[in-house]
């Protein structure tokens, strides 16, 4: 074997994520030799790095070149993430800065496990390895993990933790055991060799089909988790509950970001020829079908019998990995595979900047000692904070998917990427359990608009967090209003370029 | 010379016992020991795919170093998060970690 | 002149300013200046209007499509060939209805200005007006199904804010007033569903979701009666003596008129004026072509020259989904025709795993609009929202929930013609419904007190006319009751809006009299209901201008000649007559039921007419009324004027003497022919003597009925009862009516407490008990107790028992006996994945084995 100089590594393409890895490490130094009157500026570090980031990756934005040694792929796809993940963790961190110091955890690591979180999305999206997704899935979970445990002496926040990082452990044994079968397979773990090397397996009919099938399987099980679809999602609510919000913020869009980054990468790349028997969609086709209307069912129906907001919004959030589903199942297809990749991107954006909207609401009103997250204290916020419950409203249709936000673009080009793949009964079932999504959505603005009491006077309303609001507001409105924005960037995003069916 | 099919078999088991392991005990310290030996179980799969299938391919012998860094990593914190949870409620048993629900 | 169309984006951009400057400043502006606001922005929309019906006048009805030039390319993506452009369509029949859209909307706002005066959200309230507007004229104007969905999103958004305007009144009503919006939002939403599927069925099946693609001709039919000199015969404005030589060389397609067909610019010019060289539709030309036109037109009379008369000219991927529907239905049984772009289509439609036939697919899709259209239009099954949207403020039910939102539905069923004309399974159910809501709308609204109660059933009545004349293809006669009915419908809402205001400062008036000698007055204020026809009577004294323009709209209303509803109304019934004769028995049923339906309007609009302003007062309240602001009797004053004439817009040949001789002025079936520009099957039907005449006397007879059962002060007796209800005879048919057939209460079985119980049961059981509770205690803790012990107690396994008392009691049950008090829920959520793990393992392995 060679070894590789260093510009075969191919350092440039890499560094929108390296450098966010890196630069945490020097923010907890950073954070460390800060005068203690000085600590509060450790955010605003924080922010300017994902700033740099998201430059070098628009720098970078439009190449297809893989990077250490074909580990690390950049290209259209790999950029589009990126920026989805770094407006995530920026939004993120101005929701964080005032919440932290209210509720008195106001600690300088917080902003570096956030940035390594989303350095962890970020590889992700660009792994063209199994052992990158591997590691790049651990990336993302870890801090995630300490994140949600965050709150000292807070007994919901640690026990969220704790559940969480059980289960999510529990979960990435299972992904990585099936990365071992597909090496096992094919003895490769490099995403294109794995890909050349199956068409002799499905052939040869030989036994290590088996051990691809299983390994597939395992995959969709471990990522599956990461971005809680049904019957993975048990956790969801629970942690969603417990965590302190602006890291439930992050968490409902950041870990979703990774996981179908990888999803889509490992499933459409590596292995859209495994197939059995006569067919010619792959075997996971099904599967997945299957896993999108389960969770298209469960999220939206077991949402409507929900309180707390952030309950709800946890099997809202269940109900939206269905709907991104959708486009995976779609992207089984090789001719509709790039459409239903980048229908599943648009979606991604739409729902980062909807969901982090109504979670900053969220937080706006909650109390300092976590609670006031009842659906019932959004009574009468129309009248104490018009300009919040014009934006929730927005936020709410959005999720339900009304013409002209964010919600409706994505949710209009995953259903097309269903109906181009052929799904129409998943189709059907996508758009009847939107109907059914508006139940839920539109109380919130019933009782913000229509119900009569005092407003909640939102103390967490700060100048950061309506800052906030506004960039989650407009991207939701620009998203809808002229969705070209988004889908120009979209559509040099291929997945199977490398090699053609 | 021993066969793949053993070390699978035997990887096999571990991971399964290790499955068990995590949903039997109510330790919370316990359940963490069954995760390591089901991440245990992968290296010895990809260890013994890499020496038959692919010796002259060293990623399933990286992957296997990875995923021993990685279970460390996994190890620290999930011990730091239960002596967290330890701390406030004077246990480590996980079915007394319940207020959330429904 | 076609330059002139470019203005169309105004249309939608000024109302929507109107919305900004009223929604973020009006709270610091005062009254007169945000109703100024308001009036301006929609009046200014009229304007527009007009000059948009001069360009079409001008242009010899040729339809333009519109690019914004800030929106090109609204979404795209051209390596899958999805492209939907923002481009409006003005055409004859979207022209018509932004002219009523503006028109009643412009009065409305006019006269809102008066009835919402110290409302603490005025400003919000015209903003929403505006906002309505904007959205409604997308409706109409846009050129594909998106566009066309977005303004129905929108109409129904503004709505729903506008239902629950007043969510903060006192006493319940306001609670009240939210659960109508949210009512109506639902209901819509089940119709959106329909639109949703619609649209992405077209979408799959076309390719595209433009209505019309820029230079495809509509209507070939009218191009080439254009084109021979002479089109329709209408009033004027049609091509003279030049009009056939140049016409004849036009069909001759010179080159010139060939480059303007490959271009792909906004305008869909097909006639261009005869000195015209190749039209450039670039903007920087259109000024240089409008001062040609100038110059050709000071030259003396030129005709048009027409560039195509039929579509053979474009591919089949270069139409918009209706010809490609036309095309593809004309096709035999295993022809195809080439696409354009190298491939080729056929009947058969591929939809993955199954394929169709074209027919059904056009079945699907116009099934699937008229689900839409239950929604919007309010038609059976989804009518029961419109009734309780009458808890918003008046001018917001004249507005949306009688002239214009709720014709949507009955628009975009003209609009997509051709479909229906394909589809005659479809047409049939289309007519079904219209004729049943029709009929048993009219019959709820015999037996309410509630003034805008009777106008609500009322405007459901009509619009099931309206869908039922679609269904029988009458799409001139449905369009034209829909015009005089949003003009007599409009004057009756904003009428009643003048009573109800009448009645509340009435009520005002009397309670400060007798201030002091009661000291409970303010029990009194609670209780009273300013809509409730048992609280007036008598109010033709008190309000002679309400009184005099209520009359007129009710006449209209009812079909009386010569008011508007008579022409309108009668053309429904003589084309379904027509439909009858041609089609056999089904269709009489039709013409039958809408006879009834026609009758029972005319009683309860006389039944009100005697309860609210005839007999004498029964109420203080009703006593001391007083007429309104004129702001707020000019619209109605305007609104009678046309409810008078308005009929005459669509006069039928053939009927002599009886239109005063105003064929001269307004000529014949100019409506019709207007719109025939547009909707390709409409068909001018005949005057029909016979029909008009028994309408007619079915409608003196209804009035005459109700006069003798309410007239001469009986409307209500002295224990508060209508006549009817007193009468033990006709108590029965009564209180069906009152209670308005049990609609609401069979909704609530059928749909709305299951739907409750799934979600709640998926919730506790499924979700929690299930995978917490069964999975956990039986499997795993059980396993561990023994087999025996499972086979010996069965029951303990709390299946039973769970599902029917819930996961509490359950819970306590089991560990009762077991010493497990709190089941260990992470390693429940674990088991939980396992299974999962399990499933997915399973199903993905099975097709293996099974190759």
């Amino acid at each position: 074997m060679d070894i590789p100089s260093f510009a075969d590594l191919n350092l440039g393409v890499t560094l929108p994520a390296v450098f966010l890895a890196l630069g945490t490490t020097v923010l907890l130094l950073i954070d460390a030799f800060l005068p203690k009157e000085r600590r509060h500026l450790t955010a605003w570090f924080a922010l300017a790095g994902v700033l740099v980031s998201f430059v070098l990756t628009l720098f970078n934005f439009g190449s297809s070149e893989t990077a250490l040694a074909g580990m690390f792929v950049a290209d259209s796809f790999t950029g589009f993430m990126n920026l989805v993940a770094l407006t995530a963790a920026a939004i993120t961190i101005l929701l964080s800065i005032d919440y932290l110091k209210r509720t008195g955890n106001a600690r300088g690591e917080f902003y570096s496990l956030l940035l390594l979180s989303t350095a962890g999305a970020m590889f992700m999206a660009s792994a063209n390895d199994l052992i990158v997704v591997f590691v790049a899935l651990e990336l993302l979970s870890i801090p995630l993990y300490i994140m949600a445990a965050f709150r000292l002496n807070n007994a919901k926040s640690e026990e969220s933790g704790m559940k969480y990082f059980i289960l999510g452990a529990f979960s990435s044994a299972f992904l990585v055991y099936g990365s071992a079968l597909i090496y096992g397979a094919t003895g490769t773990t490099n995403l294109q060799e794995i890909l050349a090397s199956i068409g002799g397996i499905v052939e040869a009919g030989s036994s290590a089909i088996f051990y691809l099938v299983i390994g597939a399987a395992l995959i969709v099980v471990g990522l599956g988790f990461k971005v809680a679809v049904v019957p993975f999602h048990m956790w969801t609510p629970d942690v969603y509950e417990g965590a302190p919000t602006p890291v439930t913020a992050f968490m409902s869009v950041g870990a979703k970001i990774g996981g179908f980054a990888a999803l889509l990468r490992v499933l459409v790349t590596a292995l859209p020829f495994l197939v059995a028997g006569q067919t010619v969609e792959p075997v996971w086709q099904n599967t997945i079908m299957i896993v999108a209307a389960l969770t298209l069912i469960v999220g939206n129906f077991v949402a409507i019998s929900q309180s707390n907001i952030k309950r709800m919004l946890a099997y809202s959030s269940i109900a939206h990995a269905g709907y991104i589903m959708m486009a995976v199942a779609a992207a089984a297809n090789p001719f509709t595979a790039d459409f239903a990749a980048r229908s599943a991107l648009i979606y991604l954006l739409a729902y980062t900047f909807t969901n982090l909207g109504a979670f900053a609401i969220a937080l706006a009103i909650e109390k300092d000692d976590g609670s006031g997250t009842d659906i019932k204290d959004f009574v009468g916020l129309a009248r104490s904070k018009p300009v919040l419950a014009a934006a929730m409203a927005v936020f709410m249709f959005s999720l339900t998917g009304i013409p002209l936000t964010a919600g409706f673009t994505g949710k209009w080009f995953v259903f097309q990427a269903t109906m181009q793949a052929g799904l129409v009964p998943l189709a059907v079932i996508g758009v009847l359990t939107s109907v059914v999504s508006a139940f839920y959505y539109v109380r919130i603005i019933v009782n913000m608009y229509l119900s009569d009491g005092e407003g909640d006077e939102a103390a967490g309303a700060t100048p950061l967090v309506n800052w906030a609001v506004y960039i989650s507001f407009a991207g939701t409105l620009l998203l809808g209003v002229f969705p070209i924005l988004a889908t120009n960037l979209t559509e040099t995003v291929t997945l199977l370029a490398s090699v053609a069916p | 010379m021993v066969p793949l099919w053993m070390y699978l078999a035997v990887g096999a088991a571990l991971f399964c016992i290790g499955a068990y392991t995590v949903l039997s005990r109510k330790n919370a310290i316990a359940i963490l020991m069954g995760i390591e030996l089901m991440l245990n179980a992968v290296n010895l799969n990809l260890v013994g795919f890499w020496r038959y299938q692919a010796p002259e391919n060293m990623s399933g012998q990286a992957f296997a170093a990875f995923v021993l860094v990685i279970a460390a990593a996994e190890a620290a914190v999930g011990l730091a998060i239960i002596i967290a949870v330890y701390r406030s409620r004077r246990s480590v048993v996980v079915e007394d970690v319940d207020l959330l629900r429904w | 002149m076609q330059s002139l169309a470019l203005i169309a984006p105004l249309i939608i951009l000024l109302p929507s300013l109107g919305t900004i400057i009223n929604f973020f400043w009006g709270p610091k502006l005062n009254e007169r200046f945000s109703s100024l606001i308001g009036i301006t922005a929609s009046a200014s929309t009229f304007v527009v209007w007009l000059v948009l019906f001069s360009y079409l006048n001008g242009n010899y009805y040729q339809p333009a499509i519109v690019d914004l030039p800030i929106l090109d390319g609204w979404i795209r993506i051209p390596s899958v060939g999805l492209e939907i452009p923002w481009q409006q369509r003005i055409d004859t029949l979207s022209v018509t209805m932004m002219g009523f859209v503006t028109f009643v909307g412009t009065l409305i706002h006019i006269y809102a200005s008066g009835y919402m005066h110290g409302d603490p959200r005025y400003a919000r309230f015209f903003a929403y007006l505006n906002m309505f507007l904007a959205f409604m004229l997308i409706l109409v104007s846009g050129n594909n199904l998106l566009m066309l969905f977005v303004g129905w999103e929108g109409v129904g958004l503004c709505s729903y804010l506008l239902v629950g305007f007043w969510f903060d009144k006192k006493h319940g009503v306001g609670l009240k007033n939210s659960n109508a919006a949210r009512k109506a939002f639902v209901a819509n939403r089940i119709g959106d569903f329909g639109m949703l599927m619609a649209i992405f069925l077209a979408f799959w099946t076309f390719g595209t979701l433009d209505l019309y693609k820029p230079t495809e001709v509509t209507n070939p039919h009218m191009m080439e009666a254009l084109a021979s000199g002479g089109g329709h015969g209408e009033e004027g404005a049609a091509p003279a003596n030049g009009a056939a030589e140049e016409g004849g060389h036009g069909e001759e397609a010179p080159a010139g008129e060939e480059g303007a067909g490959d271009h792909t610019g906004s305008a869909a010019q097909l006639v261009s004026l005869a000195s015209d060289l190749p039209i450039d539709q670039e903007g920087d030309h259109g000024e240089a072509a409008a001062e040609d036109h100038g110059e050709s037109a000071s030259e003396g009379h030129a005709g048009p020259v027409i560039a195509y008369t039929d579509n053979t000219h474009l591919t089949f991927s270069q139409l918009g989904i209706f010809a490609q529907a036309e095309r593809l239905a004309q096709l035999g049984e295993g022809e195809t025709l080439e696409r354009g772009d190298g491939t080729t289509a056929g009947r058969m439609i591929n939809f993955g795993a199954f394929e169709l036939d074209i027919d059904t697919v056009i079945t699907l899709i116009t099934l699937f609009m008229l689900l839409g259209a239950t929604g919007k239009s309010a038609q059976i099954p989804l009518f029961v929202w419109l009734p309780d949207a009458m808890a918003g403020p008046t001018p917001v039910s004249a507005l949306i929930h009688a002239a214009t939102m709720v014709t949507a539905g009955v628009y975009m069923m003209v609009r997509a013609n051709s479909l229906f004309h394909l589809a005659e399974f479809s047409s049939l159910v289309v007519t079904i419904i219209g004729v049943l809501t029709a009929l048993s709308a009219g019959y709820v609204a015999m037996g309410q007190f509630d003034i805008k109660k009777v106008l609500a059933y009322s405007t459901v009545s009509q619009l099931g006319f309206m869908v039922a004349a679609v269904g029988v293809g009458a799409y001139g006669a449905a369009m034209f009751h829909m015009i005089t009915h949003a003009f007599f419908k409009a004057l009756l809402f904003l009428g009643s809006g003048s009573v109800i205001h009448g009645v509340e400062h009435g009520h005002h008036h009397a309670h400060e009299h007798k201030h002091d000698d009661h000291g409970h007055d303010e029990h009194h204020a609670e209780t009273f209901d300013p809509q409730d026809m048992r609280n007036m009577g008598g109010l033709r004294r008190k309000m002679p201008i309400t009184y005099a323009t209520y009359l007129i709209g009710t006449l209209a209303l009812a079909g009386l000649y010569p008011f508007a509803g008579f022409w309108s109304k009668d053309e429904i019934l003589a084309d379904s007559w027509v439909a009858a004769i041609q089609d056999g028995k089904f269709a009489g049923f039709v013409a039958l039921g809408l006879f009834v339906a026609a009758a029972l309007t005319a009683f309860y609009m006389w039944r009100q007419i005697e309860m609210v302003f005839h007999g004498s007062p029964r109420t203080e309240a009703a006593e001391q009324a007083s007429e309104s602001v004129w702001s707020m009797t000019v619209p109605l004053v305007i609104l009678a004027v046309l409810s008078l004439l308005g009929g005459f817009l669509n006069i039928p040949s053939g009927i002599g003497l009886f239109s005063f001789g105003l064929q001269g002025v307004f000529g014949e079936h100019t409506l019709s022919t207007w719109l025939e520009y547009s909707v390709v099957h409409l068909h001018v039907g005949a005057f029909q003597p016979l029909i008009a005449i028994v309408s007619l006397v079915l409608a003196v007879a209804a009035i005459i009925l109700a006069n003798r059962i309410y007239g001469s002060n009986k409307a209500i007796n002295s224990e508060g009862l209508d006549p009817l209800e007193a009468n033990p005879a006709s108590r029965p048919i009564f209180a069906l009516s009152n209670a308005r057939l049990y609609w609401d209460e069979i909704y609530g079985r059928l749909f709305i407490t299951p739907f409750n119980r799934t979600a709640a049961f998926l919730a506790n059981v499924v979700d929690m008990a299930f995978l917490h509770d069964y999975f956990h205690d039986s499997v795993i803790t059980k396993g561990f107790n023994g087999i025996g012990r499972l086979l010996s107690h069965p029951i303990d396994l709390g299946i039973i028992d769970g599902a029917v008392n819930g996961i509490g009691r359950l819970t306590r049950w089991i560990s009762g006996g077991l010493r497990r008090t709190q089941a260990g829920y992470v390693r429940v959520y674990a088991v939980a994945l396992l299974i999962g793990v399990v499933a997915v393992i399973v199903f993905m392995l099975l097709p293996v084995l099974q190759g």
